[in-house]
């Protein structure tokens, strides 16, 4: 028997948008809802060409608004459908309540999010704004570093989702990813196929096996099913982390929830997420130890669940830590909403390494590697406890 | 690694010449990344577009301030922005017609070949060619090959056509 590994390798240029469309075909999604926005767009034209080519049989739904997107595939889930949409920025936004009655109604949705900055003022260029807003609506969101990654991911969302039953985001960089050209090596699509089987599962909507789905519920229960989200959701991060391995041994691509370099003897580290802010923290770490700091980078691959035993592990024992974000808490007490995660997940284990919080990258203002030593060399001078506006003109 | 940055204006093809140039690379094996650096969306504003190509992956996602390589589809670029800011000692030019440069120079006359043969000022393709020519950063045959993934029937031959007298054609200054 020959496995995926042994087969012909095939490897096209593809930006992270196309990556995501080549996945959602190779997982042979049956009903996609599209509207476009940038910079997602691309996304589910490519899918409309892989239909209209009858490479991929799917129902595509052109709805009026992501608010409809996301409604459309809640209901094709419901019925039993394997779903996918696409959205970034106001769209994102416009999808809000839905993405709680999503997680709510445990709705197996996968989703590709190239994260897009919010108005006003208007812009089209990338930061998180989008997809931190989305922080408590009960779905699990990976952030991806590359076109690759994209491409894996989303394949592996689906088993997760469809054995936790939850809905999971794929994020990733606006612009930097979702228009950057690199190579992808595509998966047989047979493998893909059988690494995603179909399953039954007992929230389908079945003339012959009547169910209520989206009941009222009172306060009698209304809090012990949402506690189930909060449960099901913290224990996806073990079915992430088996279904990584499991595709790892299938197509010999594995990412774990962390990706860390050169952490094993750093006394800095750096806390980053996507492709721009780790790979310019990667070529920061090399840069950095050249100049005599012991520099290491961790990218938190999965936000949501929030891998906090994980991190706090890496940070424990380093001299001190910075988080990049690319995106603003408004108003809140530690300038970015990651680095607010990473000070709790810590000091819920009475761990009090010092942190630096850094917020870059905003409307893709650009970050340079050179920011990035910068970020070790302040860690090293001693700067913690404060929020640095990297990249901002005063 | 090198590290190629395209100027242009919107409308000439110059984020599509770094992606068909980043698909001949992979093609050829290689590692490459190419993206756009869009300003406004619009015909005729200055866009500028980044290559990196290496035999290593390649992380870093900045930028790119330092070229080997600079790409420059309109003369006129010259007028309102400096697209020689940062280029390595050492670095090439490659030019949309003849333009005297301080530095290395290679030139075709990409917008007369545009207009004879695909009857538009789409300087693109012919760059293309000028690119090979002067940096044989890949090979002629893998960026006609990888033309091939983003023209298809007629557009393809003329502009595969293109490629192929602007490389003949490209010269050093």
């Amino acid at each position: 028997m020959t496995t995926a590994l042994q087969k012909a390798r095939t490897v096209l240029a593809l930006t992270s948008n196309y990556a995501a469309a080549y996945a959602v075909k190779a997982a042979d999604v049956d009903v996609v809802a599209v509207y476009p926005i940038t910079p997602q767009t691309t996304i589910v034209e490519k899918i409309a060409e892989f239909v209209d080519d009858g490479e991929l049989n799917a129902e595509l739904i052109h709805v009026e608004s992501e608010h409809s997107a996301m409604s459309a595939v809640v209901g094709a889930a419901a019925a039993g459908a394997r779903v996918f949409t696409a959205t970034s920025s106001q769209g994102l936004e416009l999808m809000h309540e839905v993405l709680h009655i999503a997680s709510g109604l445990r709705l197996p949705i996968v989703m590709a999010v190239p994260a897009r900055a919010l108005s006003a003022p208007i812009s089209i260029h990338g930061d998180y704004s989008d997809v931190m807003n989305t922080r408590d609506t009960g779905w699990i969101t990976y952030i991806a570093a590359s076109a690759q990654e994209v491409y894996d991911t989303i394949i592996q969302a689906y088993k997760v989702a469809e054995t936790v039953l939850l809905p999971a985001m794929v994020a990733y960089d606006g612009f930097l990813m979702s228009h950057t050209t690199e190579p992808v090596e595509l998966n047989d699509e047979e493998e893909v196929r059988r690494f995603l089987p179909r399953k039954d599962r007992p929230n389908v909507l079945k003339p012959e096996k009547p169910i209520t789905m989206g009941a009222f519920a009172m306060p009698d229960y209304y809090y012990e099913i949402k506690y189930q989200v909060q449960e099901a959701l913290l224990g996806s991060l073990k079915v992430i982390e088996e279904v990584d391995r499991e595709y790892g041994r299938t197509f010999g691509r594995s990412y774990g929830v962390l990706q860390t370099y050169r952490v094993e003897d750093a006394d800095y580290i750096v806390v980053a997420y996507g492709g721009a802010s780790f790979g310019n923290a990667r070529e920061a770490v090399d840069a950095a130890r050249e100049k005599g700091i012991k520099a290491g980078a961790v990218r938190l691959r999965v936000f949501r669940p929030f891998p906090a035993d994980y991190i706090a592990k890496l940070l424990a024992d380093v001299k001190a830590f910075a988080v990049v974000d690319r995106a603003i808490a408004f108003g809140g007490p530690a300038g970015g909403p990651v680095f607010a995660e990473v000070v709790t997940a810590l000091w819920m284990r009475g761990i009090d390494t010092p942190g630096l919080s850094i917020v870059h990258g905003i409307g893709q203002r650009s970050m340079y590697v050179e920011d990035f030593v910068k970020i070790f060399e302040m860690l090293k001078d001693g700067e913690k406890s404060k929020v640095v506006y990297m990249g901002l003109r005063l | 690694m090198i590290e190629i940055r395209f100027h242009g204006r919107g409308g000439q093809g110059m984020v599509t010449a770094s992606q068909v140039l980043a698909t001949a690379a992979i093609m050829e094996g290689k590692y490459a990344q190419a993206f756009p650096e869009f300003g406004p969306e619009r015909r005729g504003a200055p866009v500028k577009a980044y290559l990196r190509v290496d035999d290593k992956p390649i992380y870093k996602r900045e930028p790119i301030v330092e070229p080997d390589v600079v790409v420059v589809g309109d003369q006129s670029l010259f007028v309102s922005e400096n697209p020689l800011e940062g280029l390595k000692p050492g670095g090439v030019l490659v030019v949309n017609g003849a333009y005297k440069a301080p530095v290395k120079t290679y030139y075709v006359d990409a917008t007369s070949l545009a207009l004879k043969i695909l009857g538009k000022a789409i300087v693109n393709t012919a760059m293309i060619g000028a690119v090979v020519k002067a940096t044989g950063i890949v090979r002629l045959e893998s960026a006609l090959a990888a033309l091939g993934k983003y023209f298809t029937g007629r557009l393809y031959e003329l502009n595969a056509q293109l490629v192929k007298i602007a490389f003949d054609q490209t010269k050093e200054l």
